[in-house]
């Protein structure tokens, strides 16, 4: 997270459009992205792809978020697997993955970078 | 394939069927029934007068045994059998060869020979069909006589008390159920009887019935004693006698006092041929309860297999509730043998006495007694059955617990050869396998082995086994919800309520670890709203919703949402279907009509609820929570208001229901339904509440549940009036969101209830409890505090932010894609999907 995020950042939304606890989805360079806002976690803020793979639909944006062995994860509306913030991967088949995106919250600004 | 043919279709034949099908012998079964209609449950005969319908009594359908592949003919009785030549012979001249031939004929109403009694009002109580005719006497009768003070005339005279008639018991022996009670407690089921307005007269032998000319009464019953009785209807109800003249017919070996005689294998003096049930006498003792027929059809039908188990006998203990009232009989009552003591326990201000008979030496227990209170019963039975010592004070086992009573018979003490249910012969044994092949919950032990399916009397000792099985295992019984909370949803429910918490963070940081979880969240987020009744999208419940609680919509497979309005009652204006039609063509959204009578909009789209919404709530219509656990619909039909049949407003009451019930969060979702008669065409049996009409008011049924398994709501009260009737659901709804586990429909709830429905009767209609006052007051407030949530949705611009596909973009979601078939849009299939990018490239 320590990379230059000056050079290459594109603003896709404000903070007070993401939902405390929560996800929503937004739209960064064709993609669809999941951006989810912990406040009680350091950093605060996660990107993963929105598709989910097992589901097949852009949904991960809508599920709910916690933690598995203290791990954060979100897990899946459609059928419940689990998605890994930090590293993308599925907890429930260990050779599923889903994009991750380098986030930061900047003054009022959510800053992607891929 | 051998031939097998059964005659008679009773309980017990109905049991050698099922057997016979299940086992690995190659059999062409033939059924011969006397009666009109396949089996039905004859122990819960009383029932009928309580509501219950002759489908609700049925065991088997004629169409069920045809999938079984059984040939089955009804109303034909058979009229000789040509043992010579092995073929049956019926009335209406069919005929039948056997290979093996299964005398299932049961057993006849003993009537007692006295001048009058073919009077048109004196009837018999063994069928259904004899229900019919007592139901026709007892209209416009006021009085109705049960001749015979024993079990079955016991619970004839419920049924005649339940049609509503002064009831009267004549015996000719000194006091009632002579047979399983000694005196004190004949006189002690006396006293209560009496005080339930029955009225008893024993010693009393009938010499003459006849027309009554003078006063009172259609009839006049004339005794011995100089006395007489008049009344409207007689009910003989005095024993049983087995039905054998087909075997004495053809030259079978009989009793001296009838019944067909067998050996230990079921046979009959033909080998060809076996008698189980009640029509068969084995060392010279007919049974006359079902458990032991159940164990002869085992014993006959193993015997065309390769492994045969013999009928050893049975025990007669019993336990029963007579008009209401408990009565239990162990082994020898009278302590008939020699030297045998007696410790009795007598208590008439609350009407209970109980009786121990103890073996000379003082170790074993040789029979029981028990009037008004049989919580014992399972206890001394097992003392009884498996010869364990007793303690060296026996009387502590029927002293109350204040008195220095001993607890209960740990199930640890029982041998695996102990009798647990013996409806359905299931050992310890049996449940500790069942545990081992990893069915361990009681719900599943219920399942797999059917205990405490039958009476239902063992399901405490049931779960008592289950429990000290898991802990001999060492295997705690995990409640664990998950990783961040070690609690069950009910014991979250009372720390929520307890303690007032009113967020999840509050929660998690004084009772959980970690973050939580999508199990614990949503479960705690449906906790605070049925306590507090929050709007569920305030920003601090946001987090703790299931994407359909959150977006008030059902997610469809490829990420689109479907709508349902609230239909309540399934009664709709023509101007609001119009709406319907009209949305749906607007948005495309694909229309289906529900199973629960309401209509259904899929393939909306995130962006556009919050549109569709606006339009369907300015034409009236409001959220139907399909996306919640919630109350769902409640089906109706449309009663007395068109239907010729009706005698209720079926349609008003489902309305009433439905717009009480609205938005209250459970465990799992809640269904349920209104007829206007017993033809039931709204299916309220099969609901988590349902409510039938009928003359008086309404019976209300609980814990039906369709779906993946099905299961019949039991008949919980009958003819209620309407005010009752809501005070009966608002409790019964509140206890299951108070007690259930999360995700539990009220029948698995049902099924997992330590006592069951009669627990169930005690908590909502007794309040043995006392916190009916509590159930309701939560009720009326979360009634109070309904708010139709996407009314409340889209009057505030904030909430609408979250329907957006994109934060950043009105694009649409272009992985959702549509196909037409039959005139409407649905998700493309996968294959479909290749086609159609294969095209795009």
């Amino acid at each position: 997270m320590s990379l230059n995020m000056k050079d290459q950042h594109i603003s896709i939304c404000r903070q007070n459009d993401l939902i405390p606890n929560s996800g929503i989805c937004a739209e960064f360079a064709g993609k669809q992205v999941a951006l989810f806002y912990l406040p009680n976690e350091s950093p605060a803020i996660y990107a993963i792809g929105n598709w989910d793979p097992i589901g097949k639909a852009n949904v991960l944006s809508r599920g709910i978020v916690g933690d598995i062995n203290g791990q954060l994860v979100v897990s899946s509306p459609l059928y419940k697997q689990h998605f890994d913030l930090i590293t993308g991967r599925c907890i429930e088949h260990s050779d599923v993955k889903v994009p991750v995106y380098v986030v930061e919250l900047v003054d009022d600004y959510v800053l992607i970078n891929q | 394939m051998l031939k097998v043919v059964i005659i008679g279709n009773g309980m017990v034949g109905h049991h050698y069927v099922e057997q016979l099908a299940a086992s690995p012998v190659a059999a062409k079964i033939t059924v011969i029934g006397g009666e009109a209609r396949p089996a039905y449950d004859r122990v819960h005969l009383s029932d009928y007068f309580a509501g219950s319908t002759p489908e609700d009594l049925a065991l088997t359908t004629k169409e069920h045994y045809l999938d079984m592949g059984v040939d089955a003919h009804f109303g034909d009785m058979v009229a000789h059998i040509d043992r010579h030549n092995k073929i049956v012979i019926t009335e209406s001249g069919q005929a039948y060869s056997y290979d093996k031939l299964v005398l299932a004929t049961g057993s006849y109403p003993f009537v007692p020979p006295v001048e009058g009694n073919n009077l048109p009002q004196c009837t018999v109580y063994r069928t259904i069909d004899d229900l019919g005719m007592i139901q026709t006497q007892a209209n416009n009768a006021k009085v109705g006589v049960v001749v015979g003070g024993g079990l079955l005339g016991l619970e004839a005279a419920n049924a005649v008390q339940n049609l509503g008639l002064e009831t009267h018991v004549v015996e000719f022996a000194p006091g009632l159920m002579g047979v399983q009670l000694d005196a004190g407690g004949s006189s002690m089921l006396r006293r209560k009887i009496e005080a339930l307005g029955v009225k008893v007269h024993t010693s009393k032998a009938t010499e003459v019935i006849e027309t009554n000319s003078e006063g009172e009464g259609r009839i006049v019953m004339h005794f011995a004693d100089g006395g007489s009785l008049a009344t409207d209807m007689i009910v003989f109800s005095a024993g049983i006698r087995p039905y054998d003249q087909l075997a004495r017919d053809c030259g079978l070996v009989v009793g001296q006092r009838g019944g067909i005689t067998i050996d230990q294998y079921c046979k009959t003096s033909d080998s060809s041929i076996f008698a189980i049930g009640e029509c068969a006498l084995f060392e010279n003792k007919i049974y006359g309860l079902v458990a032991p027929g159940y164990r002869m059809a085992e014993a006959a039908a193993s015997q065309l297999g390769s492994e045969s188990v013999s009928f050893q006998g049975a025990d007669m203990s019993t336990k029963l509730k007579l008009l209401g009232v408990d009565v239990g009989s162990i082994g020898d009552a009278h302590g008939r043998e020699q030297g045998s003591v007696a410790y009795t326990f007598s208590d008439e201000r609350i009407d209970v006495y109980k009786r121990l008979i103890v073996s000379a030496d003082g170790k074993s227990l040789l029979g029981a007694v028990l009037v008004g209170d049989c919580c014992e019963y399972d206890t001394l039975l097992q003392y009884f059955l498996n010869g364990i010592d007793l303690p060296s004070d026996p009387e502590s086992l029927i002293l109350p617990a204040n008195a220095g009573g001993s607890p209960a018979l740990g199930s640890s003490a029982l041998p695996l050869t102990a009798t647990i249910c013996s409806c359905h012969n299931v050992s310890k044994g049996d449940i500790v396998a069942t545990m081992d092949a990893g069915f361990c919950s009681l719900g599943e032990v219920k399942s797999e082995t059917s205990a405490a399916s039958g009476c239902g009397g063992c399901a405490a000792l049931l779960k008592n086994v289950v429990d000290d099985e898991m802990e001999a295992r060492g295997l705690d019984v995990d409640t664990a919800m998950c990783e961040h909370f070690n609690f069950t949803r009910q014991e979250m429910f009372h720390i929520i309520k307890v303690e007032t918490i009113k967020s999840f963070e509050d929660l998690l940081h004084k009772h959980g670890t970690g973050r939580g979880c999508e199990v614990c969240k949503p479960t705690a987020g449906s906790i605070l709203a049925s306590l507090w009744n929050d709007y569920v999208l305030e920003e601090k419940h946001v987090g703790l919703q299931d994407t359909n609680d959150t977006f008030l919509a059902n997610m469809q497979n490829n990420g689109t949402y479907s709508v349902v309005p609230r239909i309540a009652g399934g009664e709709i204006t023509p101007d609001k279907l119009i709406v319907l039609g009209q949305v749906a063509q607007k948005y495309q959204l694909y229309t289906k009509i529900t199973g629960g009578q309401r209509i259904d909009l899929f393939g909306a789209r995130l962006q556009h609820l919050p549109a569709i919404w606006q339009e369907l709530i300015e034409a009236g219509f409001e959220t139907g929570h399909a996306y919640g656990k919630a109350l769902r619909t409640v089906k109706s039909c449309v009663g007395s208001t068109w239907c010729r049949y009706g005698v209720q407003d079926s349609v008003a009451m489902a309305l009433y229901v439905e717009n009480r019930y609205k938005g209250l969060r459970s465990p799992h979702k809640l269904k349920s339904g209104v007829s206007g008669c017993t033809r039931e065409c709204a299916e309220a049996q099969s609901k988590d509440f349902g409510i039938i009409a009928t003359e008086n008011g309404w019976n209300l049924y609980v814990g039906g549940n369709g779906g993946m398994k099905p299961r019949h709501a039991e008949l919980f009260a009958t003819d209620l009036d309407d005010k009752t009737l809501i005070k009966y659901i608002d409790r019964f709804l509140m206890f299951y969101v108070r007690t259930a586990d999360r995700l539990q429909r009220t029948s698995v709830w049902m099924d997992n209830l330590e006592g069951g429905l009669d627990y169930l009767k005690q908590v909502v209609i007794e309040d043995s409890l006392g916190i009916c006052n509590d159930l309701e007051a939560q009720m009326d407030a979360v009634v109070g505090s309904y708010q139709c949530e996407w009314k409340t949705t889209i009057e505030d611009p904030e909430k609408l932010k979250r329907f957006r596909q994109f934060v950043n973009s009105e694009a649409q979601d272009k992985a959702i894609i549509f196909v037409e078939e039959r005139g409407q849009l649905r998700p493309a299939k996968e294959e479909e999907l290749q086609k159609i990018s294969a095209t795009l490239d």
